[in-house]
């Protein structure tokens, strides 16, 4: 978590200094919900995501050099700095691709878990989508397939309250997305995605279900994410202020929620494993400031393989 | 070798795929039913089991993305759309996804066949009826292939499947009854190849999937008025074979591009920009399309016959444009 923070407050201000230009869609805030979700994964189980997922892409493995590389399109970022912030990927620590049509993945992630499935696999995939994302058509076919096939698929809502500008309440008549589920007979569970303790309990008994053959499960987590849309500013959000709602939530930060807890049980060394995350940022950017951008033809020569 | 037919081909290509590697599985509406896929599925699920056939809900969006996952996470499946109109409800897979990742993601192919049939005619009007290969072919990262012989029936379905994809394969089924000779053994037609049908030294037809057997026809027509029509079945058309195209043209000199789709930006277009392009210098003539009108497909037979253009209409251009080039040279 301490890792996701650091590495997005870095891009973060990369993006204000405008040496970062592609559009940057930040997690801060939302750090409890990528950690608790992939903590209880194994390495051979799949995560898919979406435009805001440097969270899912770090908290799954996936490397720094690769993130910081394609945030600033250089050839070696994660996806050869051809997709930029909102397309990720780290196949070797199961992250395929991550795409900014909402929901885009969702139905992927089905198609793994098929996979999986038909070859007799006891892997996992978790597809992580937005509260706008169950708004489309597409995530309601998927869990129905998942569910008629008895997919080995994890369905993480993670409830921000806000679609792009636009708060759930304009986009929605009843606060009641763990249940959109229930139509397709897949069960729903809610947490609290700013507690990482909680959000891990949850998953693993959703894994759990998806391993064993049991079929999908759709957990919402409720959270906030604390800047805008899409840049680096704290309040304003694509033209919308939500000042007000992010006071009451800077201070149920998931981040010190954990680091109490931790410093509680005596845990002491935190500030020594802050500053060694802080030093691998700083190579991580000083690396991807020195490589080179991809060479134009390589679009070309993808597309005629 | 022995004789089948265009669907028998399709349904062999399919029994081989499955029966010689256990990643192949289909998956689309109707597979059970030869409602939807006529012939070309007969049997199969019932030969390799429901779980590799799998007869999907009507829900094209999330089943072609579940193709294009399970592509992602090793298999090779092969994802059925019963008529290309309904396939309209998953461009977000196809075009967003699919064919993007192959760029987006280093190495990462996506090995999916996409079936896509054209279905028109019979009276069943402006949504079961529609050729929309045009708006694939515009898409970087898809290769689109559409066969008009039981041959490449079977051939391109396997090079499709065997493709590093995605490859949108369009059958068309007004050409399920045609017969040819098709080999037992599984065997490749290679994609961006295109076939010359017949040699012919006055003009060069050019045509696709089932105005490509339009154009066969229009060439014994021909033939019987003393034009000499050579013609190229384009077999792919993204890729299509330019040099191939340009090679005949160059020496025709003068060139018909018919098309079962709509004109305005259509493949016909394309291809007589290309030609256009590459060749100018040796036309004797504008290249000339035959294409739908830029209008939906009507339902009514008395209105379809005119609706869709045929041999004689292919014909009659081509007779057009020899004669165009003698009254030039008489006056």
């Amino acid at each position: 978590m301490v890792l996701i923070r650091r590495a997005e407050e870095r891009i973060a201000e990369m993006v204000e200094s405008g040496e970062v230009r592609c559009p940057c869609h930040l997690y801060i805030g939302q750090e409890a919900i990528a950690a608790g979700v992939c903590a209880a994964l194994r390495a051979e189980d799949t995560v898919w995501g979406g435009h805001r997922s440097h969270g899912h892409y770090l908290a799954k493995g996936g490397s720094l050099t690769g993130l910081f590389g394609e945030v600033l399109l250089k050839s070696t970022g994660c996806a050869g700095g051809r997709g930029g912030s909102m397309h990720l990927a780290a196949t070797e620590v199961g992250i395929f691709g991550t795409v900014p049509i909402v929901a885009g993945t969702v139905p992927l992630a089905a198609g793994a878990a098929f996979a999986y499935k038909m070859r007799g696999e006891d892997t996992v995939a978790v597809a992580f989508f937005g509260d706008g994302a169950l708004e489309e058509g597409h995530v309601h076919e998927s869990m129905n397939l998942a569910a008629l096939y008895h997919l080995p698929l994890v369905l993480i809502c993670e409830n921000n309250l806000y679609a792009s500008h636009m708060h759930w309440s304009e986009r929605r008549v009843a606060d009641n997305l763990h249940r959109a589920g229930e139509f397709h007979s897949v069960p729903g569970e809610r947490a609290d995605g700013n507690d990482v303790g909680e959000v891990y309990r949850a998953a693993r008994r959703a894994i759990e279900r998806a391993r064993k053959g049991e079929g999908p499960t759709l957990m919402e987590c409720r959270t906030f994410r604390w800047r805008g849309h899409v840049g680096a500013s704290f309040d304003l959000d694509v033209g919308v202020e939500r000042q007000g709602e992010l006071a009451e939530w800077l201070l149920r930060d998931p981040l010190k929620r954990l680091t109490d807890q931790l410093i509680e049980r005596g845990v002491g060394d935190l500030a020594l494993r802050e500053q060694a995350i802080d030093l691998r940022i700083s190579g991580a950017v000083a690396a991807a400031r020195c490589a080179s951008h991809p060479s134009p033809a390589q679009a070309e020569a993808a597309c005629a393989r | 070798m022995r004789t089948l037919n265009y669907a028998q081909a399709i349904r062999e290509a399919h029994a081989q795929l499955l029966a010689l590697d256990s990643r192949v599985f289909v998956v689309g509406q109707g597979l059970w039913s030869p409602w939807y896929a006529g012939s070309s599925l007969e049997g199969l699920d019932r030969e390799f089991g429901c779980a590799r056939m799998v007869d999907s809900p009507v829900s094209e969006n999330a089943v072609t993305g579940m193709a294009v996952g399970a592509a992602l996470a090793g298999l090779r499946p092969i994802v059925f759309h019963p008529r290309m109109d309904f396939m309209l409800l998953a461009m977000d897979p196809i075009v967003n996804q699919a064919a993007n990742w192959s760029y987006l993601f280093a190495g990462g192919g996506v090995p999916l066949v996409i079936r896509a049939v054209i279905n028109r005619g019979g009276e069943q009007g402006a949504q079961h009826s529609q050729a929309l290969h045009a708006m694939f072919m515009h898409v970087p990262g898809l290769k689109v292939v559409m066969p008009a012989t039981a041959y490449d029936a079977k051939g391109l379905l396997m090079a499709a499947l065997e493709d590093p994809g995605p490859v949108l394969y369009i059958d068309d089924r007004w050409l399920y009854a045609e017969t040819g000779e098709v080999p037992v053994e599984p065997f490749t037609v290679a994609i961006g190849e295109a076939a010359v049908r017949r040699r012919g030294s006055d003009l060069t037809l050019i045509g696709v999937s089932w105005m490509a057997a339009e154009c066969v026809r229009a060439a014994g027509i021909l033939e019987r008025e003393g034009i000499d029509a050579e013609v190229i079945d384009l077999r792919t058309l993204k890729p299509w074979d330019k040099q191939l195209v340009a090679a005949s043209v160059s020496r025709t000199r003068r060139a018909v591009v018919a098309d079962g789709g709509w004109r305005t930006a259509g493949a016909a277009a394309d291809i007589a920009a290309e030609i256009t392009e590459r060749v100018f210098d040796n036309l004797l003539a504008p290249v000339i399309r035959v294409t739908l009108p830029d209008a939906p497909a009507p339902a009514s037979s008395a209105e379809e016959t005119a609706y869709y253009p045929g041999a004689e209409r292919i014909a009659s251009a081509a007779r057009g444009l020899v004669e165009r080039n003698v009254k030039r040279v008489a006056a």
